[in-house]
């Protein structure tokens, strides 16, 4: 029988979401005790990672910022947040999760355009999930005696807060909802590339009413976020970012009363067996490692092939990936979006070119890349062993490392040896394998059939170097509270 | 699971000879390819239909959805007039715009095919007539092979069976494929050319998306042209992930193979929105060989007049109404 | 001086996601604190119970089918809608039971408080009283609870915050429920009726009888397609007993009447009673 004739090429013309319904000011000042004020340090920019333009200024928060902060966290804590009720307390948090959800439009377009990832990420998972997080630990502020901490759980005071850019409003939320929720009160320091989500998210503070001084942001990079860790007034951390920075914060608390909680990196490996139900196993590993362009801790950035289905599943992978759409983040059908800056894009080019160097095969699909922005294309390896560098680091873009398997024991074998133990992936049809692969899988998070799923009901965080303590679930109350583990 | 071997079939065998030798045969073979995942289905097909498809593109997507509707009429109180009725909507149907394409072809009962091939004459809409004791299947196999052989003589072009569910569900895989394999034959004329043969497999029933994609391959071994989604009778009709399972097939039997098998979802699609999600699945899934009438129908009815409604919106700039366009 | 005169409410049945008279067409005078008449309260018959029982189980396995967040927010809503009526409630409950302004508030303030509080149980429920069990063997085996199925309730007195503490419980983890309401002061139930009604409550989920409860309560506890039943409100203990009989027959989970102060926090009793716990096993191995 011919194949078809016809000459019908679907175009998907552009489709782009309207920029017009957030309103970016052209500078901003830091949030403490409930407004808006100056830093007393330098400022610096944010641009647009996909045209490079820039977005507005931003304040650097210097040491004196941070003591202003931390001491108007302190005094919300004494004198209002650890007095008031669980009750009241939930009341808040249940009215910034109904005021993300009213102004969901303008979160997720800006988020993309101040982070880089596809609308449609941003829309349909990031800025849901945050709502979704204030809702949840909402509900655990007056029920704290049930969270099997003991009987009169007591929040620790003011928490120190750092997150990353590749989630910036859902890292937020992870910070500051159960911290809330358990009666602290935070000082958070968004990611220096990604500023603008956090700046709205004090306009939510203010809608809600939530006392001055209970939720601070501070703008700034590297020396900021050290200012923070290291306040003497500053009772409990929280970082999630690279194992390295990680490292620096574990040493610096070490000695004092601080207590800390890491989310850090994640080499993790995404297990595909024979009998997988391979068309999803291989949308499972698309989403596991060209999701949010591979900027996630616990991305799925090595395959662990079953050698004999590795050849076929290879080449669905790539037929998938050949329709992969990278472009501009506010185009709704814009799959991979743009490398978050220049510095992170340099380092992925850097680490391919070391994994073309020791041997690996290389292959991305064809695109066209825009000329302004920063930009990598869905890029595969094939060949890689455990000794390649690129199956050892992390890479943290769309760069996936393929290996092979012969038996479910070498898979657990390669899938542990790593420093990292964030998150792993198994794809089989048979049940008693998936749970036996689980129980063997030294990883804080598996994903069995399905890749990069989170709830805020579900406890994340890693083992090993990638981090320590819980967030989600009822497991992330213990960060927060005096009776928990940290 | 199986690995699929991209070689033509020769002349006169067929590649799959083995594997539906007997019953056993052919269930490790239907076994023995890759299960689905269903949440992982279901949440591709979703994230599919978040393709937004605008301006030229819209209009062009538009335009084709109506070249491959098979306008559908299956009632017990069809008449004459009614086949007339719809059959002149078929090939002008927008009479106040001539250059609206015909549709594909509309699809009757079996003893209404003289009378739409009369309305129909040489305008190039075919007429599909549904046989084999539609919509149960649950008749003596001479009974369906009759209703074939009928409709074929009275000038179908497209014999739309069902296949026998109750066999499948209680696993007669080689009862099902015989029976097709026998409808397939009765699609023959004497001029020999053959009636193109649309297996339905009625998924609603089969329930399962391994069902779907095993009843998919057996139908497709079995020498269908098309595989189908449902007869329309019940629900849930045809969805978007069955549709994904079922393009999914197509594609790897075209790899095994190098043949390609159309694939015609029928019932609970209304909406033009809901037939762009289903050429964007196409286009992706199986991929653009597919978008042509020749290898993708729409089975349905209402779905005709919201498409030229888009079509006529995308013309004027405003929203139409359903006074503008015609109810047969 | 001319006073308008007010357009008056038909007090109707609460059934369904609808607001039905009694297919008895009766109804049964109510009074005020004061003893003058208020209104004409819909009298419920054995049949409309029938009804209620056949709304809510069409409604279950929809209802128990959401996501626990969804649960969650509708209940939340339900909340969000009270506390814009409030004026409203705190009226009525002014007329029918005397109470002071100030007590009035201080009931609908923990009627809405209530809400929000087991809005927040829907997706912790499972983390509470759920487990991961290490049984000594290759499995993993698992403990969650899951909603009993359609719920009989027979209010107490307290026509307000007293409905929304025996409803709440019960829907929240996905159980449906055919609700009698206080019989003297039912008027309460029914306007909560429309609260839930305009808060994407699905209908049949909460299904409210006002009338006799001597003579409804009976065919609810006999009732073979309900699992559950709260006798929180029945004052007669004759009457509880043989309420708790009937429902022996297709042992029906039963919570005995009895009423705790409802202005201090409930517990988990009144989730878990109405809660059946499922543990399954799997195999672990290559």
């Amino acid at each position: 029988m011919p194949t078809s004739k016809n000459a019908f090429e679907f175009e998907y013309a552009p489709a782009p979401e309207a920029r017009s319904v957030v309103d970016i000011r052209p500078s901003y000042g830091l949030f403490i005790d409930g407004e808006f004020v100056d830093g007393r340090g330098r400022s610096f920019k944010t641009i647009s990672p996909s045209t490079e333009e820039v977005l507005a200024e931003v304040a650097e928060a210097d040491e004196a910022d941070v003591d202003a902060a931390v001491k108007a966290a302190r005094r919300a804590y004494t004198r209002v947040w650890s007095r008031m009720s669980g009750a009241e307390r939930s009341k808040y948090l249940f009215r910034i999760a109904r005021i993300i959800q009213e102004r969901a439009r303008e979160f997720a377009v800006l988020e993309s355009i101040d982070n880089g990832k596809p609308i449609r990420e941003s829309r349909d998972i990031d800025v849901p999930l945050a709502a979704a997080h204030f809702f949840y630990y909402a509900g655990w502020a007056d029920k704290l005696e049930y969270a099997g901490l003991g009987p009169t759980p007591q929040p620790l005071g003011v928490a120190g807060q750092v997150i990353p850019w590749n989630f910036p409003l859902l890292m937020l939320a992870w910070k500051i909802a159960p911290a809330l929720a358990c009666g602290n009160t935070v000082v958070l320091k968004p990611a220096e590339t990604t500023p603008l989500t956090a700046l709205l998210f004090a306009e939510v503070c203010q809608q809600a009413d939530l006392p001055p001084g209970v939720v601070n942001i501070l703008t700034g990079a590297g020396e900021t976020g050290r200012a923070i860790v290291a306040h003497p007034d500053v009772d409990k951390v929280a970082f999630t970012g690279s194992t390295e920075v990680g490292r620096a914060i574990a040493r610096t608390v070490a000695g004092s009363t601080k207590s800390v909680t890491l989310e850090l990196g994640g080499k993790a490996a995404n297990i595909v067996f024979d009998d997988a139900p391979i068309d999803q196993a291989v949308e499972g590993i698309v989403d596991g490692i060209f999701f949010n362009q591979g900027h996630v801790c616990c991305a799925g950035s090595r395959l662990l092939a079953q050698e004999s289905v590795a050849e076929e599943l290879l080449s669905r992978l790539k037929r998938r990936m050949a329709t992969l759409r990278i472009g501009d983040p506010l185009d709704k059908n814009t799959d991979v979006g743009a490398i978050n800056s220049a510095e992170q894009l340099a380092k992925i080019r850097e680490l391919s070119d070391i994994g073309e160097a020791e041997g690996a095969g290389r292959w991305s699909p064809a695109c066209e890349l825009p000329s302004h922005g920063f930009w990598f294309p869905p890029t595969i390896f094939t060949g890689v062993t455990q000794a390649h560098r690129i199956a050892r680091e992390e890479i943290f873009g769309p760069v996936l490392s393929v290996l092979t398997f012969r038996t479910p024991k070498e898979a657990v074998e390669k899938a542990n040896n790593t420093p990292f133990g964030l998150s792993a992936g198994i794809w089989s049809d048979k049940g008693s394998r998936v749970l036996w692969m689980a129980s063997q899988l030294r990883a804080g998070v598996v994903w069995s059939n399905t890749f990069n799923k989170f709830d805020p009901a579900s406890p994340f965080g890693g083992y090993k170097e990638s981090g320590y303590g819980r967030e989600g679930g009822r497991h992330g109350l213990a960060a927060y509270l005096s009776n928990g583990a940290h | 699971m199986t690995t699929l071997k991209a070689t033509a079939p020769s002349p006169g065998s067929t590649l799959f000879a083995q594997e539906t030798a007997s019953e056993s045969a052919l269930r490790r073979f239907l076994h023995g390819l890759p299960g689905v995942d269903q949440v992982g289905a279901d949440q591709r097909a979703a994230t599919l239909g978040t393709r937004s498809i605008k301006t030229t593109s819209k209009q062009q997507a538009i335009d084709l959805a109506i070249r491959m509707v098979d306008l559908t009429t299956l009632e017990g109180m069809d008449t004459p007039g009614k086949v007339r009725a719809l059959a002149a909507k078929a090939m002008r149907p927008d009479p106040a715009d001539p250059t609206c394409p015909a549709t594909a072809a509309v699809c009757v009962y079996g003893d209404m095919v003289g009378v739409a091939r009369q309305t129909l004459g040489d305008s190039g809409v075919h007429v599909a007539a549904v046989a084999t004791a539609f919509p149960s299947g649950r008749a003596p196999m001479d009974v369906k092979l009759a209703d074939t052989r009928d409709a074929v003589a009275a000038g179908a072009d497209e014999i739309d069976m069902v296949i026998d569910r109750g066999a499948f569900l209680s696993g007669r895989y080689l009862q099902v494929y015989e029976e097709i394999v026998a409808i397939h034959e009765a699609c023959a004329r004497p001029d020999g050319t053959s009636a193109h043969l649309k297996v339905i497999l009625e998924t609603g029933e089969l329930q399962t998306y391994d069902n779907v994609r095993r009843a998919g391959w057996l139908a497709m071994l079995a020498g269908g042209h098309f595989i189908k989604t449902s007869t329309g009778k019940i629900q849930p009709a045809a969805t978007l992930p069955v549709i994904l399972v079922m393009l999914e097939a197509v594609r790897d039997f075209r790899d095994a193979t190098g043949q390609m098998v159309g694939v015609k979802p029928a019932g609970g699609i209304r909406s033009s929105k809901d037939a762009i999600k289903h050429l964007v699945t196409v286009n992706e899934v199986a991929g653009s060989d597919w978008l042509d009438p020749d290898w993708f129908r729409f089975g349905a009815s209402t779905l005709l007049n919201d498409l030229l409604m888009q079509r006529t919106k995308m013309k004027t700039g405003r929203y139409s109404g359903p006074d503008y366009f015609t109810l047969d | 001086m001319s006073t308008r005169l007010d357009v008056r409410k038909t007090w109707k049945l609460y059934i369904g996601g609808q607001f039905p008279r009694s297919e008895s067409g009766r109804s049964y005078v109510v009074n005020d604190a004061k003893g003058a008449f208020l209104a004409n309260a819909s009298q419920a018959s054995r049949k409309d119970a029938r009804d209620a029982v056949k709304a809510a189980r069409a409604a279950f396995s929809g209802w128990s089918g959401r996501t626990a967040y969804n649960r969650g927010q509708v209940v939340y809503r339900i909340a969000e809608v009270l506390e814009g009526r409030r004026e409203q409630f705190e009226a009525e409950l002014r007329s029918a039971e005397g109470i002071s302004a100030s007590k009035a508030r201080t009931y609908v303030d923990a009627a809405v408080d209530r809400l929000v509080w087991y809005a927040g149980w829907a997706d912790k429920i499972a983390q509470v009283t759920g487990s991961a069990n290490a049984v000594a063997g290759p499995y993993f085996n698992h403990s969650a609870p899951e909603p009993t199925g359609v719920v009989a309730i027979v209010a107490p007195r307290g026509p307000l915050l007293g409905l929304v503490s025996v409803v709440a419980p019960v829907i929240v983890t996905g159980n449906t429920c055919v609700v009698i309401a206080s019989e003297p002061h039912p008027l309460t139930a029914i306007t909560l009726g429309e609260v839930m009604a305009t808060s994407d409550l699905p209908g049949g989920v909460v299904n409210v009888l006002t009338g006799s409860v001597a003579e409804i309560a009976p065919w609810l506890a006999s009732h073979m397609d309900v699992n559950g039943l709260d006798l929180t409100g029945v004052g007669d203990p004759e009457l509880a007993r043989s309420l708790e009989e009937a429902a022996a027959e297709n042992l029906k989970r039963v919570r005995r009447p009895g009423l705790e102060d409802l202005l201090v926090g409930p517990g988990l009793d009144r989730m878990t009673r109405f809660l059946e716990t499922k543990t399954v096993w799997h195999p672990m191995g290559l």
